[in-house]
């Protein structure tokens, strides 16, 4: 384990969730960033709206896809196995990764015994996880993102900010300019269609030319040993048919037990994710080409990464984080992302889902910043498909960050690593204070008559709002003074 | 809303001839005229109020930074100043929210804490469904906006219910603000711990609510107002949020000096 902490590429996404609050600063301030947020946002939310017009069947629909994922989670081992068993069986290779480290070695001996020198991608989140891309470019395999999404991030040496919209935080104007630094012969423009059907003239000779195709998974099917991948452009239809080697990259947690799960799955992550019905492409991938067939890859490979997902689900309650399909609405439903934008978290995955999967991945210590920076506003566990309660994870890892230490089996990576003495020290002096009444009342009373002498500036609350006003009596004084009043008349009524 | 949201789903008791009423920290200190005038509005209804003098806070602010035996300490004295079988009104979602939905897992194994969880009512909610309340706008011709806070709306599901109420006076016209159902950035110790995206937010939500052009704004949540006030006032703009006991009780009532009082 300690050699994983030490690998750069997990340190890197470390790193960078440690400073969050300076992310935050950074991106807050930067007004062309909030705005190319809030109208995307704006605009994926009504998608949604609109894909749900019927209430009762969406409510139908997240409850029995949240039971699909919690069969699934809870025969999580079995399924794995039976998945291994039926992807071998079609002639699919599987390959088991703990580590970031161990699942890029994996890739790169695979690419390396097919002598492999150029790798196209589909849109893969857990390769980014990986930091599979800086791995293989170290090693001089040239990698290329072909969701146009994806590619534009590439080209601006950036991660996605968005787990479905990867350049979602890039307006037109800025992906035009992009475009003309980086594409030879590019005639400028901000025509959306013009741009994309640029990139796709880029991308295109380069499917032809690609030795490997590297793609994620949506859903894997154990009972049939499918590889369901959902997308837009056809990018992954090419990474999977085009070149000789196809590799999948998913998360253990993608696996579904029948394929008779993925039709509701599919259905709420489309609408969710995009407001669409359905995906332009879904393709289903259950063996490599076969004789007689005229393209398709020799070989297919599939990599099953932990990454601390098992120690998600070792706890029952933390074990929901893992019914996550990636659908990225909680993130466009989010007040807190919707202003900071996708990079300030400096994780892989932003957003409210981000908050929750991320101290599994990266430890608690270096991601103690994300479960506070929630107003715990709940939208996220409100439109969430497969109903993960996202704020009352939030506030589980909140207690996990700030425990005492114990000399039990800890139940994560960096538990603890959040508490401070003095914060501790006036929870406690709080606790005892409203525990016992008459501490409370004596404090409020002397509070109350001595607000003239409450400051008026409170830190970061006073830079953008006046200090609250203690009132003059406290409404415990009140309640009493009215009650004598109103005794008082009744005697004298009764006179 | 979708009817199949069974959280939100509850059976409501005949109307009570005695409640108790939970004032709240933030009330007592700060605000505490919306609990007496909370207390006279129901009293109007016929209702005797009571008011334990124990109470103090709920135990939210220590539950969300993640100290639990703290709040559990302060939750467990709440629970033992209410002890007659009679419902508890709140006059704050996020309250009701922290002692209807959270109480159970936080209080887990207590004796009684079901039964108690149960007798939690916000108070626009127990006004519309216990009471079954008619109201009767005595007030001038006037537009409002309303704001629902976060706990109000995703954990109580009592959004409805204070549009309801306000669509009953019929001399209040009710506009609908911008982003309405966004959170206003308050959520505790996340304004102080988070302060600039928590003042990113309060200043999207202020402009929104000025941008509606009313009056006024209502709340059922001192947090939100003490959050969404405080930047109105910075912003040396003049709109108030106003609890909505105070305005209820404020519209409905008969004017004192026409009745000789």
């Amino acid at each position: 384990m300690a050699a994983q902490q030490l690998d750069p590429n997990e340190s890197k996404y470390a790193a960078s969730a440690r400073n969050f609050r300076d992310n935050v600063k950074r991106d807050l301030g930067n007004q062309e960033l909030r705005e190319n947020f809030r109208g995307a946002m704006d605009y994926l939310v009504d998608k949604r709206k609109n894909a749900f017009p019927d209430g009762d069947e969406l409510e139908t629909l997240r409850e029995q896809c949240k039971l699909i994922k919690q069969r699934c989670l809870l025969k999580l081992p079995h399924l794995l196995e039976q998945l291994e068993e039926n992807l071998q069986a079609n002639g699919i290779h599987v390959h088991w990764a703990e580590t970031i480290t161990d699942a890029n070695d994996i890739i790169a001996q695979l690419i390396a015994a097919k002598n492999g020198k150029s790798v196209v991608k589909g849109k893969s989140m857990v390769s980014e996880e990986t930091a599979l891309n800086d791995y293989l470019e170290a090693r001089d395999i040239e990698c290329l993102e072909s969701d146009m999404g994806e590619y534009i991030v590439q080209l601006a040496h950036q991660h996605p900010s968005h787990i479905i919209m990867p350049a979602i935080h890039q307006n037109k104007k800025q992906v035009a300019d992009l475009f003309a630094d980086n594409i030879d012969g590019f005639a400028h423009t901000t025509d959306v269609d013009a741009l994309i059907g640029e990139g796709r003239r880029v991308l295109r000779e380069k499917f032809c030319q690609a030795d490997v195709g590297i793609t994620g998974v949506n859903f894997a099917v154990a009972e049939t040993g499918t590889l369901c991948l959902v997308e837009n452009e056809g990018n992954g239809r090419m990474c999977t048919t085009v070149p000789d080697l196809h590799i999948a990259i998913t998360g253990i947690e993608k696996v579904v037990e029948f394929l008779d799960d993925v039709p509701p799955l599919l259905s709420l992550l489309t609408r969710s994710a995009t407001g669409q019905i359905i995906s332009t492409y879904f393709n289903m991938i259950s063996h490599p080409r076969q004789s007689g067939e005229k393209d398709g890859p020799e070989e297919v490979h599939l990599v099953l990464l932990d990454n601390g997902r098992s120690q998600a689900f070792a706890d029952e309650e933390l074990r929901q984080t893992l019914q996550c399909i990636r659908c990225g609405a909680c993130m466009n439903h989010c007040p807190v992302y919707t202003r900071i934008g996708g990079h300030a978290y400096g994780t892989v995955y932003p957003g409210p889902i981000g908050k929750i999967v991320s101290p599994h991945m990266l430890g608690l210590e270096a991601t103690n910043n994300l479960p506070t920076a929630s107003s715990m506003c709940g939208a996220c566990g409100e439109v969430c498909p497969v109903k993960i309660p996202i704020p009352k994870l939030l506030q589980r890892l909140r207690v996990e960050s700030v425990k005492a230490k114990h000399n039990g089996e800890p139940v994560m990576k960096g538990e603890g690593s959040g508490r401070k003495s003095i914060e501790a020290a006036i929870w406690q002096v709080w606790s005892i204070m409203h525990k016992y009444a008459f501490i409370y009342k004596t404090s409020m009373w002397f509070a109350t008559r001595l607000r003239k002498l409450m400051p008026n500036k409170i830190g970061v609350w006073t830079s953008v709002r006046t200090a609250p006003k203690l009132a003059p009596q406290t409404l415990h004084e009140k309640v009493q003074a009215r009650q004598n009043q109103q005794q008082y008349k009744q005697l004298q009524g009764g006179k | 809303m979708s009817t199949l949201n069974t959280q939100h789903l509850r059976n409501y008791p005949q109307k009570p001839q005695q409640v108790y009423l939970y004032g709240t920290c933030l009330a007592d200190s700060l605000f505490p005229d919306s609990g007496i005038d909370a207390i006279e509005f129901l009293e109007q209804q016929g209702v005797e109020v009571i008011y334990p003098q124990g109470q103090t806070c709920c135990g939210q602010p220590a539950y969300n930074s993640g100290y639990q035996d703290e709040a559990k300490a302060v939750a467990l004295a709440q629970v033992a100043q209410f002890p007659l079988d009679i419902p508890i009104v709140i006059i704050s979602g996020s309250c009701g929210g922290m002692m209807r939905h959270h109480y159970p897992d936080l209080l887990k194994g207590e004796p009684g804490i079901t039964q108690f969880c149960d007798r939690i009512f916000e108070f626009t909610e127990f006004l519309v469904h216990v009471l079954k309340i008619k109201l009767d706008d005595k007030g001038e011709p006037e537009k409002i906006a309303l704001h629902t806070s976060c706990a109000a709306r995703r954990e109580m599901g009592v959004h409805i219910t204070g549009r309801s109420l306000i669509s009953q006076l019929e001399n209040v016209e009710l506009i609908t603000h911008d982003y309405e159902s966004e959170c206003c950035g308050f959520g505790g110790t996340f304004s102080v711990k988070h302060g600039d995206i928590s003042g990113a937010m309060v200043k999207d939500k202020s402009e929104n609510l000025v941008n509606a052009d009313v009056v006024r704004y209502i709340s059922a949540d001192w947090g939100c107002m003490m959050n969404i006030n405080g930047a109105l006032e910075y912003q040396k703009n003049s709109l108030r949020g106003e609890h909505i006991a105070s305005y209820l009780l404020k519209r409905t009532q008969h004017n004192k000096k026409q009745r000789g009082e």
